[in-house]
């Protein structure tokens, strides 16, 4: 069993509301400095599954290639 | 002609669209999400709502519902098929029409009455003049249509943008018109062929005169011309 970690955000140049706005209220605490805040998802999946099925997984239904990227980090034993 | 309106987990326009369908003397009936065959109807409509709760993204579960697989079929034979809001978001996401909807640029939920233009395209489902403004509501939280520069290149050369967000005198506001961010003010596309047709706003809301206007009429009446005319 293997714990795959999977990142999804949007894709370079895609307009991130949600994140924009958590910049937005950052810079109002008074954090300086903010270059850019982006929010995306997280997705933990414990499976007796190779990356390469992983890799199907966010292809086909967990992240939309026409909008985001994904990331997956295998985190070994579950 | 027969019109057959999809229900999946989570759909709640679709009453709408068939007291719309029975408003304009339309026959139409149910098909339900686990469904695998649309036998006897002779055109579909995926309705708006949020199908399976929005998770993951809208329209990214409903996508693989087992009616979707025959939903794909009959649109690749030249099915005509409508999806409205949360069907054209069902639509992109099943790869039968291009692009994606993403959050509204201005984070709120939309939902108004709003000035569409009418484009001159190969739409099957639309026969209005180009340049013609209808007022239909919109209802929405990812209404935000986006497509890489090549996909909107071949939009705008095979006359596949539909309709488009305007001012109430038909005109493109500078900053644009879209109240979503949406796009070149896209609110609708077809396919090549004309026979899908997806839109972020309400046509079945604008049908009876009790909830405004009667501008949504021609989204369904025109089909069912179409088809009596290819029927003979």
């Amino acid at each position: 069993m293997a714990r795959y970690e999977v990142y999804v955000t949007y894709k370079q140049g895609i307009f991130d509301p949600p994140g924009a706005t958590a910049e937005r209220a950052l810079s109002h605490l008074g954090y300086e400095g903010l270059n850019s805040v982006k929010i995306g998802k997280y997705i933990q999946i414990d499976a007796d599954a190779d990356l390469a099925t992983v890799r199907e997984m966010c292809d086909r239904l967990l992240a939309n290639p026409v909008i985001e990227d994904y990331r997956i980090v295998v985190e070994g034993e579950a | 002609m027969r019109l057959g309106v999809v229900i999946f987990p989570g759909s709640n326009c679709e009453q709408d669209v068939v007291h719309a369908a029975q408003t304009l003397g339309i026959d139409v009936g149910y098909v339900w999400h686990g469904d695998t065959e649309l036998e006897g109807f002779d055109a579909v409509v995926l309705p708006g709502g949020f199908s399976y709760g929005d998770y993951i993204r809208c329209g990214a579960v409903a996508r693989f519902s087992p009616v979707m697989t025959e939903v794909v079929r009959f649109a690749e034979r030249g099915g005509p098929v409508i999806g409205i809001c949360n069907g054209f978001q069902i639509l992109t996401e099943a790869h039968l029409l291009p692009g994606a909807l993403l959050r509204n640029t201005g984070l709120k939920f939309i939902c108004h009455p709003q000035p569409l233009r009418v484009e001159r395209s190969v739409c099957d489902w639309l026969d209005l003049p180009e340049g013609t403004v209808v007022d239909i509501p919109v209802n929405h939280n990812e209404g935000n249509y986006y497509c890489d520069s090549e996909t909107l290149r071949r939009l705008h050369g095979g006359g596949q943008v539909v309709l488009r967000y305007c001012e109430p005198d038909g005109s493109l506001a500078s900053g644009g018109s879209a109240p979503n961010g949406a796009l070149d003010d896209i609110a609708g596309i077809c396919n090549e062929r004309g026979n899908v047709f997806g839109l972020m706003p309400h046509p079945e809301r604008a049908v009876d005169p009790l909830t405004g206007t009667t501008d949504g009429r021609p989204f369904f009446t025109a089909i069912v011309e179409r088809l009596a005319e290819v029927a003979g």
